[in-house]
């Protein structure tokens, strides 16, 4: 029952992220990341402010990841939080093993944002990266 | 599951032993079941070498609890036998060196399915006791996917380590101990299930770094490890590991063995190495690549070096024993990578 609830959850994750996200709005840019040995690569990437991104994730790994994109507070409930998969809400979506999804996310303002994996012991294992946000 | 691991192994006239310390939760040899609430104290195994055929004995211990848990061992190539193991050799070889120290101590949204769907062959399963073992031939996502779908839980370090075994030896054992067929077997808490796996293979390495799995960097990793080889061996990747006793194995530790239930291809003399490991776990980045010709021992087989595409030490004829050893070359070049013998003793969950 469970594993029928994890799979109707997973196929409305990746419903919800095969496109641009309703809430994310048209992305102006892809930026293809690729998780492997529980790393992202790449791991710094540049964009301006203003931008929408489409951040296509493909796993690589026999295990599950998944890309958070956000500020101190988004970073620090997920690191904290119990929720295994994620709905499908703009910046946060979850790559089951072997799964490409894609989630949008729109840089606001200058500055410095952090995209990284929240599974237990991922992050702390190196697997975050950070986007450079410019004037 | 971190929680001590001990391993004991012998490997292609070695005999390697390890013991581990524990962890929290997610690391049994790297590979634990979720919410598993048994806790697996050691995982002992022997390995030894005789005439181009390694002997690998593991024994899987646990402290009870309600769930299964899992471990996976990396091995040198595929077992031509899977049985259960002898009733006293491990305890017989860990006495061997405790009654040593003893002494010493007193003085001191997925829209896309990759092509990485591989799947993992199953060469072999084998019940022994409360022990479900399954023999596994793969590249690193195939194991993993395999272990993934059988419920063992991979820590976010298992890819890496995975891949760095399956470089050389696409190999692996599983193990998942059943805590309630133990139960209804009457295994206690601390009753281990020895096994016996005779694997041919044509040199020896020991998986040293598969003892950090699901480790934080700064973990300290302590074990034992006993090599029993035909000659005086040599030695890469002690980095974190200390040579503790290097000598002719005595006559009544080979004569115990020996008679042990399966062990009768003990020979008469071997020569037996006794090393510590104590290190953090960020330390533990290698095997140990044993040569017993005389000749350097391989970095591919000490992990320093990448091995060329994998290949499987059965391809390896035991029974061709005239020829001169050349693996050093054909590991180095094919990346034929043959673990000798080991014996571990581990301590995964």
């Amino acid at each position: 029952m469970r594993g029928v609830a994890l799979a109707a959850l997973v196929a409305l994750v990746g419903g919800g992220c095969g496109g641009d996200d309703p809430r994310g709005g048209v992305a102006d840019r892809t930026v293809e990341l690729t998780a492997r040995l529980s790393r992202f690569e790449p791991t710094v990437i540049t964009v301006r402010a203003g931008t929408t991104v489409r951040f296509v994730v493909r796993n690589e790994d026999p295990i599950d990841h998944e890309l958070i994109v956000g500020d101190d507070e988004v970073h620090g409930a997920h690191e904290t939080g119990t929720e295994p998969y994620h709905l499908p809400r703009p910046g946060e979506v979850t790559a089951r093993a072997g799964e490409t999804v894609s989630t949008t996310y729109r840089f606001d303002r200058p500055g410095e944002v952090v995209f990284a994996c929240h599974l237990p012991g991922h992050f702390a294992y190196g697997m975050r990266g950070t986007v450079h946000v410019t004037a | 599951m971190r929680t001590t691991t001990r391993f004991l192994g012998v490997l292609l006239g070695c005999l390697v032993s390890a013991v581990v310390a524990a962890g929290p939760a997610l690391a049994c040899g790297g590979l634990v079941a979720p919410n598993g609430t048994v806790r697996l104290l050691k995982t002992s195994t022997l390995a030894a070498y005789a005439d181009g055929v390694e002997h690998y004995i593991t024994s899987f211990k646990f402290a009870g609890g309600g769930a299964e848990l899992g471990s996976i061992v990396p091995l040198p190539g595929v077992p031509t036998e899977v049985e259960r193991g002898g009733d006293w050799t491990l305890q017989r070889l860990t006495r061997e060196t405790q009654r040593r120290f003893a002494v010493e101590d007193a003085s001191a949204g997925g829209t896309a399915r990759l092509s990485l769907a591989a799947k993992a062959e199953v060469l072999l399963e084998k019940r022994i006791d409360a022990l479900d073992l399954t023999v596994l031939k793969g590249g690193a996502v195939a194991v993993g996917n395999w272990a993934r779908e059988h419920g063992f839980n991979l820590t976010p370090d298992a890819p890496a380590v995975l891949e760095f075994y399956a470089q050389r030896s696409p190999i692996f054992l599983a193990a998942r101990f059943d805590a309630k067929a133990a139960r209804e077997r009457g295994q206690g808490v601390g009753d281990g299930t020895p096994i016996h796996l005779t694997i041919p293979t044509r040199t020896p390495w020991v998986p040293i770094r598969i003892l950090a799995l699901g480790r934080g960097e700064a973990e300290p990793v302590n074990a034992d490890v006993f090599l029993l080889t035909e000659r005086r061996p040599t030695l890469l990747g002690l980095r974190g590991l200390r040579e503790e006793i290097s000598e002719e194995a005595s006559a009544s530790l080979l004569f115990d063995l020996r008679t042990d239930k399966g062990m009768g291809w003990v020979p008469q003399k071997m020569w037996f190495t006794y090393l510590t490991v104590g290190a953090r776990a960020s330390e533990l980045d290698h095997d140990l690549a044993i040569s017993v010709d005389g000749s350097a021992p391989s970095r591919v087989d000490a992990g320093y070096e990448l091995a060329g595409p994998p290949t499987i030490s059965s391809v390896f004829d035991p029974v061709d024993r005239s020829r001169p050893p050349v693996w050093p070359f054909v590991a180095a070049t094919v990346g034929l990578c043959t673990v000798t013998g080991l014996v571990l003793r581990r301590r995964l969950g």
